[in-house]
């Protein structure tokens, strides 16, 4: 069984999206560790460590991720995750932005994936399996 | 007149309580130095005529914390989660965790472990089904040193049955529990406690010479301090038949370390406040061994520096600190060093209570001010028992644990009833707790309440 590690990051209380993307990727046969609301990339990081995860999927819906996520890959590599799935989603940007710049940040911030707001939790579902073969 | 024995072979003392079990009195105490050195029975039997004759007794139970007490080492992989975990768990059965490891453990660590006076290790690492890396690693390097120490193991389950055989083939003493953090942030620390208790009463008694003492006790049940935590949550949650008196706080201030212990979920009390990290247990155990009257006298004013006792009015006190490091059984008779005693013991208990204590810390954010607490809240806790000879005898020193406008983000408790534990009967009603909850909840009521 594959291990996902699902929280969301920074001062974001947002806890409804978190528990439908737990419950989509449970019922798909995944260990979800979800380390909930309010999380620190250290809180990731040492919960991937603890259970051996495959990928770490963060959430951020309140506009700051862009700030929360910077590091993030750093400190993986540095934990000796190199090789984990890295995936964020939600409203990870402020503002009427080029998706495609915002996504782009993200991509050489080290994540494997970046979704942008209206994002399916099937679309993630379907990229993890292809990733994670 | 069934009549039980309650022995408590303590670091310095032998204390012997005899408690009828019938009119639910204690009917005698006495206290003799314990004698390990020796025969640990040479300091019982004096404390035992100190006692004077009062017929048969039923029963013999004994507790110990002599010979350095039970000295736990916890290994683990990340320092905030399984490493966490372990210590709880051997905080809990009563141990000291004087070393922990974290990640793989090296040469040099194993070297310093059996240098060490190392009696268990708590092998831990990863969740169930997480990593098997560092358990792996830190077992091989267990069984290659071909440590003589007795191992709980407690890790991830998946790596077991790799393990075991690992410890079988080179023969390494071991015992399996369940692993102490099962998934993430979740606490799970009976089993280990259990196990090591087990150990403790079959391998580490005899090799300290406390199990000579069952030839005149009937048993040697657990380590003091586990005695003394398990009596706490009788007191504290009750039992199947009797109410408790609810959430509680325990500070036992000794010579050489400051202890806390506390019962309650510890759960946020307020609303908006979000709880962090790993699960706190139910009755937690904190050990300072920097903090302490005598033996950790030097390391108190290492901690705290001379700023602390200027608080209090104080300065230059070096002197007198080291005067008590180097004569550890000084007991002040004038006016001025009583009050340096209880000062001291004053900051001994503040800085415990703000390492045990959970925090809350505030959050900004875009939906307004939002609360993380870590650890646990003790702002609701009803009682705090007072323990050991400086808090028994001088006021105002379990008052320095209390909620405190200068440290304002800690999650102390601010209406308390303060109990002190003055016939020093807590740690016999404890051990007696174990085999007789009812009598022993009505009793602690009865003397402490």
């Amino acid at each position: 069984m594959k291990t996902i590690v699902l929280g969301v990051i920074g001062a974001d209380v947002h806890a409804v999206g978190n528990k439908i993307l737990d419950y989509v990727f449970s019922n798909e046969g995944y260990h979800v560790v979800n380390i909930g609301v309010l999380s620190q990339q250290e809180d990731f990081i040492n919960a991937a460590i603890e259970t051996n995860a495959d990928a770490i999927l963060v959430s951020s819906l309140y506009g700051h991720g862009e700030l929360d996520c910077r590091g993030f890959k750093s400190k993986c590599v540095e934990a000796g995750l190199e090789n984990v799935l890295l995936y964020v989603g939600g409203n990870i940007v402020i503002g009427k932005q080029n998706w495609r710049d915002a996504k782009q940040r993200f991509i050489d911030m080290g994540f494997d994936r970046v979704y942008p707001p209206g994002t399916t939790p099937a679309k993630a579902l379907s990229d993890l399996k292809k990733d994670l073969k | 007149m069934k009549k039980i024995l309650l022995t408590d072979f303590g670091s310095t003392y032998t204390k012997l309580t005899l408690i009828d079990l019938e009119l639910e009195e204690v009917l005698a105490t006495s206290l003799a130095s314990t004698t390990v050195d020796t025969s640990i029975l040479d300091g019982y039997r004096e404390a035992f005529s100190k006692l004077g004759d009062h017929g048969e007794i039923a029963e013999k139970l004994a507790c110990s914390s002599a010979a350095g007490g039970l000295v736990v080492a916890a290994i683990g992989l990340v320092k905030q989660l399984t490493v966490e975990a372990a210590k709880r768990a051997a905080l809990g059965a009563g141990a000291k965790v004087e070393y922990s490891y974290a990640n793989f453990i090296t040469k040099d660590e194993i070297e310093e472990i059996k240098t060490s006076n190392i009696d268990i290790i708590l092998l831990a690492g990863g969740t169930d089904g997480g990593n098997t890396e560092s358990i792996l690693h830190n077992a091989k390097m267990i069984a290659e040193a071909k440590l003589e120490i007795p191992i709980v193991l407690a890790g991830n389950k998946m790596t077991n049955d790799e393990i075991e055989q690992l410890f079988i083939d080179n023969n390494i003493y071991y015992e399996k529990a369940e692993n102490v953090m099962p998934e993430i942030n979740v606490l799970n620390v009976d089993s280990a406690k259990e196990v090591i208790r087990k150990i403790f009463i079959e391998k580490i008694t005899l090799a300290k010479g406390i199990k000579e003492a069952e030839k005149l006790v009937d048993d040697v049940i657990m380590p003091t301090p586990a005695a003394v935590l398990y009596g706490l949550e009788i007191l504290g949650n009750g039992t199947k038949n009797q109410e408790g008196i609810g959430d509680l706080l325990c500070l036992d201030i000794g010579g050489a370390t400051t202890d806390i212990h506390s019962i309650g979920r510890g759960l946020p009390s307020k609303a908006g406040v979000v709880f962090q990290g790993l699960e706190e247990p139910i009755a937690k155990r904190t050990v300072e061994g920097d903090l302490g009257m005598r033996y950790s006298a030097n390391a108190l004013y290492a901690t705290v520096g001379n700023r602390a006792f200027q608080k209090y009015g104080l300065d230059n006190v070096v002197d007198k600190i080291t005067f008590r490091r180097k004569n550890t059984e000084y007991v002040p008779e004038n006016k001025e060093d009583i009050e340096f005693d209880v000062v001291m013991a004053s900051i001994c208990a503040d800085e415990a209570m703000t390492r045990h204590v959970g925090t809350v810390e505030s959050v900004y954010s875009p939906m307004g001010m939002m609360y993380l607490q870590k650890g646990k809240d003790l702002t609701g806790v009803k009682y705090i028992l007072g323990t050991g000879g400086v808090v028994v005898n001088h006021d105002g020193i379990v008052e320095k644990t209390l909620f405190n406008s200068e440290k304002i983000t800690e999650l102390r408790p601010t209406e308390c009833k303060i109990l002190i534990d003055k016939g020093y009967i807590f740690s016999s009603l404890s051990l007696m707790s174990v085999r007789y909850p009812d009598i022993a909840l009505r009793m602690m009521k009865k003397y402490l309440l």
